[in-house]
């Protein structure tokens, strides 16, 4: 007789209660079907620039295939270093507050791994990136979520930050310019945050990965406010601007202490980031800036371009200011986030992302990736514009 | 419309000659009015030549056509230097391009197209080397194009993203 074992008995309470992914349930669904145009993808579609690819082949060329130092190359480290001033304003010492990791995901979670004892809340911006939630749980926190809508372009309020916190707040992790809802918040907005983080003594992650995607104006961190460096964890990396994704090489800077605790967790789980990794990361820093101009003026090119569709064919849609993805509204059409993608999806062959996977406050929007071709984008628009007409 | 917005038109056009001003107009954030007005302008000015598509002949069955690079050394002329004889040899129809170089051992590169080998041929030994300033030719025949005008011909780079991601 064969013994039945459980497989939820086996796995620990936390990773048994995490829910599966709602994006991995439209990528079934979509990936099962021919024809489909994709507006559901959160990566660059340009293929990482051959001068980084270059120098990667290069250093395999040299031999360059041992691990680097637990925090990352020196180099890069130093890079990194001028990088975030001279763009960002925001100065960090490569030797004791700078750590590269594994992808900016990996960032976010020895950063909440490294702050949060059980039952610590972190608050979350809504809507959000679906691993901040699942990340908090891993670590034994508690996430709470922070509602922000299109009416007010997707920004933190200080009315709602105050709301929600409790003595068992330790930090607060949001990403702006955002995913998904391209939201960004400028200097002037954070300030009138800061009293607030300051009188509560909140750590702030900050998942600066959509930096440099803003059109119009330059990306304002909030670690460079005043006081602002000691209470924040600044993540970042190199898939978005550098159309880096599948490289797996992100950042997080911190004060030595928090970097410090980072660090042992990244030590004893990762090690060190992949070297030909690091080698292409040290060339997009050194010499990728017009690789990357060209391609931001792109999406800056396709966002106008999509959100005048959106509102042509009835969607209210807020003008984003950040990132690669427009959010708009499909409340005026009576369905839900996802009843509008699955209808969009079976009938007109177009993957969106419904906006709920975003969290409770992304329901009644949807979120199209405008990083595909133009050609994809206008046949995407046409389809989308045949679904309103059947469903007025 | 400045500049800068100028210059994007242009790469715009540039990458798809076929995008209507009204598409332009939208991902510049400007009236299409503004589009077609400043379009204009920069084809009075010569700043847009012409719109050419980019053909890939390669690819085209029983294509007729050889491509040849002339490297042609002349005697520059008093007055005209190597003005004269490179306008001269622009007005053949089966020159493509001529180009003044430096640092060659050669002064003009002329790219040459013509129906067959034996044509070109003819070509650069009856029209091109028998002109008063030219001194000597070198043809050289190009047997595959792999990147032409920025665009690399064969190998396009696809699309490889998941459907839906993160």
């Amino acid at each position: 007789m064969s013994m039945q074992l459980s497989v939820k008995s086996r796995l620990s309470s936390t990773v048994a209660s995490l829910k599966p992914s709602g994006i991995r349930r439209f990528f079934d669904l979509a990936a099962s079907m021919e024809g489909v145009i994709s507006l559901g993808v959160g990566e660059p579609d340009f293929v990482t620039p051959w001068r980084m690819r270059e120098a990667s082949i290069s250093s395999l060329e040299r031999g360059h295939t041992a691990y680097t130092s637990n925090a990352g190359m020196p180099q890069l480290r130093v890079e990194i270093q001028k990088y975030l001033e001279e763009r960002f304003s925001v100065s960090y010492h490569p030797e004791n507050e700078i750590l590269v990791t594994v992808g900016a995901s990996e960032a976010i979670d020895i950063a909440l791994r490294a702050i949060l004892d059980p039952g610590d809340e972190v608050l979350v911006v809504e809507p959000c990136y679906v691993s901040y939630e699942p990340v908090i749980r891993l670590a034994g926190g508690v996430p709470v979520f922070l509602k922000t809508t299109m009416e007010n372009q997707f920004k933190l309020t200080p009315e709602e930050l105050e709301t929600h916190i409790t003595p068992r707040t330790k930090a607060i992790i949001f990403c702006y310019p955002n995913n998904p809802t391209g939201g960004t918040m400028t200097a002037d907005e954070w300030k009138t945050l800061l009293p607030i983080i300051e009188k509560h003594d909140l750590l702030v992650i900050s998942d600066e990965i959509y930096a440099e995607l803003t059109y119009g104006r330059m990306h304002d961190s909030i670690a460079a406010l005043p006081g602002m460096k000691d209470r924040t964890i600044l993540i970042s990396g190199f898939s978005k601007a550098f159309a880096m994704t599948g490289w797996r090489l992100g950042y997080v800077c911190a004060t030595p202490d928090l970097l410090a605790g980072m660090l042992k967790i990244h030590q004893y789980t990762m090690l060190c980031a992949p070297t030909m990794a690091q080698m292409a990361a040290l060339e997009a820093l050194r010499h990728g800036r017009s690789d990357m101009e060209r391609m931001i003026e792109s999406y800056r090119q396709r966002r106008n371009f999509v959100v005048d569709g959106f509102r042509q064919i009835g969607l209210s849609c807020h003008e984003p200011d950040g990132a690669f993805y427009a959010f708009p509204s499909i409340a005026s059409t009576g369905l839900s986030s996802s009843e509008f993608a699955e209808k969009l999806l079976m009938e007109e062959k177009v993957a969106v992302v419904p906006g709920d996977v975003f969290g409770e406050s992304g329901n009644g929007h949807i979120r199209c990736s405008y990083a595909t071709s133009m050609e994809q984008l206008k046949k995407a628009l046409d389809r989308m514009e045949s679904l309103m007409g059947k469903l007025s | 419309m400045d500049s800068k917005k100028q210059r994007e038109l242009l790469h715009l056009l540039e990458e798809d000659s076929r995008m209507s001003a009204e598409q332009i107009g939208k991902m510049l954030a400007e009236p299409t009015e503004v589009i077609e007005r400043a379009i204009a302008t920069l084809e009075a000015e010569k700043v847009i030549v012409k719109y050419p598509a980019l053909i890939n002949w390669e690819r085209v069955e029983d294509h007729p056509y050889v491509n040849a690079m002339i490297d042609v050394k002349v005697t520059p002329k008093r007055d005209v230097g190597f003005d004269e004889v490179a306008e001269r040899i622009c007005r053949f129809p089966e020159v493509k391009a001529v180009y003044l170089m430096s640092g060659a051992s050669y002064d003009l590169s002329v790219v040459l197209e013509g129906k067959t080998m034996r044509e070109v041929a003819t070509f650069v030994s009856q029209k091109l080397a028998t002109l008063d300033s030219v001194v000597s030719t070198a043809t050289h025949f190009i047997l595959k194009r792999y990147k032409h005008d920025g665009i690399e011909l064969e190998d396009r780079d696809e699309d490889r993203r998941m459907v839906v991601t993160p």
